[in-house]
């Protein structure tokens, strides 16, 4: 019996779970790992699965089955060029889900879903990030210290003015 | 309408509680950091999951 095996719904109707879908498989394919909640990661797996499949196929039938899914044309460039290719000798299990901790607003938990072997994006993606960070956490620190400097310089001044009087 | 004829005592309401306790969670330990963490989760801790898998953990200034 393959009762209550229907699959998610993911309190949505029809076309707005679709457009859920859509979405979420173009920005997997685009970013290589995306964080969601365990429910919306298990739903999205199959789906994505028969994008990379359809990826793997490469001929013009299957890039316009794509391409009539995929939101963007860069995705379906991505697809076929780089990620159909690296999964070549692989049947199927081209994800990985990890569960990562709880979300602060609503406490629903947390997972990644991300393609194997994306291990190096995101080791580039962490090294980037670091490097934003340090560059923000540097104009703060300016910008502090112009303003301590401003206000050195102005409360000098009221000094002077007050000897005057 | 049915009701209760006698009031329980507070051995009854007890003796029934007696099985209602909770129970601690199950939890593994973390092979990196050997801190204890929920099973089949990456580590709140370290980031680690099955050796490698690091999330963007802070590290605490
Ligand atoms: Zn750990």
């Amino acid at each position: 019996m393959r009762h209550k095996v229907a699959g998610y719904k993911l309190g949505r109707t029809t076309s707005h779970r679709r457009s859920f879908f859509r979405n979420a498989v173009t920005s997997l394919i685009m970013e290589e790992r995306i964080e969601t909640t365990v429910p919306k990661a298990k739903a999205l797996r199959p789906v994505a699965e028969k994008m990379i499949t359809l990826g793997k196929q490469g001929d013009l039938a299957a890039r316009r089955q794509a391409a009539s899914y995929l939101m963007t044309k860069e995705s379906v460039v991505k697809l076929f060029d780089t990620i159909g290719p690296r999964f070549g000798d692989r049947q199927g299990g081209y994800l990985r889900i990890v569960r990562s901790g709880w979300r602060k607003g609503d406490g629903a938990e947390k997972a990644f879903i991300e393609l194997l072997g994306s291990e190096q994006v995101q080791e580039e993606k962490k090294q980037k990030r670091a490097e934003a960070r340090a560059k923000r956490a540097a104009e703060t620190k300016k910008a502090m210290e112009e303003a301590e400097a401003q206000q050195q310089a102005a409360k000098a001044s009221e000094g002077g003015e007050s000897k005057d009087e | 309408m049915p009701n209760p004829k006698r009031r329980h005592s507070q051995k009854r309401t007890a003796t029934r509680r007696a099985h209602d306790a909770l129970k601690g969670r199950s939890l593994s330990e973390c092979p990196n950091c050997h801190e204890r963490k929920l099973p089949h989760r990456a580590c709140p801790k370290c980031g680690y999951y099955k050796g490698r898998e690091v999330l963007d953990i802070k590290e605490a200034s």
